[in-house]
């Protein structure tokens, strides 16, 4: 190159190292194998990581897997059941019966995008789609006191049934509130804690009482 | 005759550029820094001081006057802009309730407590709570009214918290955004000392609704007496932290147009109480759900116990 020869660099500075991009871990062979790997494989790493955020729900503990591995499919699954589980309600008119499909749908993910937006705007570190990601796992105690609800309402629908299913959504209904707060509350500024614990309480309570004003026909 | 004026600026929003422009001004302020300590100084040693200072809250709103100033500088179409609107703690909340529930007579709610920081946490989570609270308080309190009736059956009735929410958040929006009008546009007509930001009547009326969330729940009791006592207490305090808000903005308007300023504020915050109690709740018919005797014909008899 005829302009190269202009170019003076000086002799004090050595002009030396080593221009080589660092390999990765992973050799080029194992971008195909996810391609390559039986459907199955691909299903069970995603059921996989679905059912370990399920157990870290129901024993919670300080683990980071919940919020660095977000994912919505067990949100998404969660209401979807819930909604469907509240269906069949009694009702003499349609304006007087329980939540239907799409109102218990977009109350639980409404809420969830107000409460994570409402933190974000107080100054939480946790980003938009992790705080989704817990809030909707969070469900899960409250599907399960809903799955009991119905079970109990097979038995029968009187007193002894109402205090049953008032004590298991009660109990569900704490611990869904404790173990979202345990996720959520230590990306908050120390000084506004309750602030965006009370909005998840709220968001809660409204579930339980949709599952426990649950009649069915 | 300066400090006068200066004080009277400091209550428009854009006391920092007046001063910048105004290159008299920007010797006199030097002299403030010194002066507002010694001001604050003597509002404490006097609490007595006149009902005006303390309502126009001239003690030290110059330097959160100037401060409010430079701090919404965010463009709007940032997050940080709306950020700015939830820069309260958990105290400066907490203290805000108590401000609307225990109204201290002559004390202007806007200038004691929010100070040019009005936050949107409170009027958009207090409104929320009131929803769910009435819709859920209405729903209970009509199970226990039908209780002992052989031909109830329970329905949640989900329809009413749609309603609910829809009746108090235009409430909370759309009330003051009228009043901010009709405030600007008196404002033009007659000058004011005492003008409110529309975010500042936002709070104002966020907060003042606090007052009906324990009453809501309160009105599950199915007794119209108590039903509408407890109404009358509640709207006696949240229309008290309304009035004295809002009666400085239009004290030094007409007299006739003041009166029905207020008069309207009021009017509309008991309709919504009223109105609340009138649909959610459903008149308790019975004192308490009657026994049914059976008669010597066979027909029954319901006893009404007043």
């Amino acid at each position: 190159f005829p302009g190269l020869a202009d170019v003076s660099i000086s002799q004090d500075i050595p002009v030396e190292g080593e221009i080589t991009v660092p390999v990765g871990s992973h050799s080029p062979d194992e971008d195909y194998s996810t391609l390559d790997e039986p459907v199955k494989d691909t299903i069970m790493r995603d059921l996989k990581a679905v059912g370990k955020k399920f157990v870290h729900v129901m024993y919670p503990r300080k683990s980071s897997a919940l919020l660095r591995d977000w994912d919505l499919w067990g949100p998404l699954v969660l209401c979807v059941s819930l909604a469907l589980m509240l269906q069949g309600g009694s009702a003499d008119s349609k304006d007087d019966g329980g939540p239907q499909f799409a109102e218990v749908f977009v109350i639980i993910w409404f809420g969830a995008v107000v409460i994570t937006v409402n933190s974000k705007l107080l100054g939480g570190t946790i980003s938009f789609f992790q705080s989704l990601c817990v809030l909707g796992y969070c469900v899960l105690p409250l599907t399960v006191a809903m799955l009991v609800c119905r079970l109990v309402l097979l038995a029968g629908a009187g007193t002894v049934s109402f205090i049953i299913r008032l004590i298991v959504v009660g109990a569900m209904f704490g611990w869904s509130t404790l173990a979202s707060t345990a996720f959520l509350a230590d990306s908050q500024p120390p000084n506004r804690k309750a602030l965006v614990v009370y909005p998840i309480f709220l968001f809660y309570f409204v579930i339980s009482w949709m599952i426990l004003t649950f009649t069915p026909q | 005759i300066t400090c006068l004026v200066m004080y009277l600026f400091a209550e428009f929003d854009d006391a920092a550029n007046l001063l910048a422009a105004n290159p008299d001004a920007t010797t006199i302020s030097i002299e403030e820094p010194v002066e507002i300590p010694k001001n604050q100084h003597s509002r404490l040693q006097e609490p007595g001081r006149e009902e005006d200072d303390e309502l126009l809250g001239t003690d030290d709103s110059d330097k959160t006057e100037l401060l409010a100033g430079q701090k919404k500088s965010a463009p709007f179409w940032t997050f940080e802009y709306y950020q700015t609107f939830f820069d309260v703690d958990t105290y400066q909340v907490l203290d805000r309730i108590k401000g609307s529930v225990f109204p201290v007579p002559g004390k202007n709610f806007v200038r004691l407590y929010i100070r040019s920081n009005p936050d949107l946490y409170g009027p958009f989570w207090i409104c929320a709570t009131l929803v769910f609270t009435i819709a859920v308080s209405g729903n209970l309190s009509n199970f226990i009214i039908h209780l002992g009736k052989p031909t109830y059956h329970y329905v949640p009735e989900f329809r009413k918290v749609s309603i609910a929410a829809t009746t108090i958040y235009a409430y909370a929006w759309l009330v003051p955004l009228a009043l901010w009008g009709f405030l600007m546009w008196r404002n033009s007509k007659v000058m004011n000392i005492v003008s409110y930001s529309f975010l500042e009547i936002v709070c104002v009326y966020g907060y003042s609704l606090f007052i009906y969330i324990p009453t809501a729940i309160l009105w599950i009791i199915p007794q119209k007496v108590v039903r509408w006592v407890l109404a009358v207490f509640s709207l006696c305090l949240s229309g008290s932290v309304l009035v004295m808000t809002f009666w400085p903005a239009v004290r030094d308007d007409n007299r006739r147009i003041a009166v029905a300023t207020v008069a309207t504020i009021l009017l509309f915050h008991a309709l919504l109480a009223v109105g609340c109690l009138a649909y959610f709740f459903d008149a308790p018919e019975l004192d308490f759900p009657a026994p049914i005797i059976p008669a010597h014909n066979g027909t029954t008899v319901v006893t009404k116990s007043h």
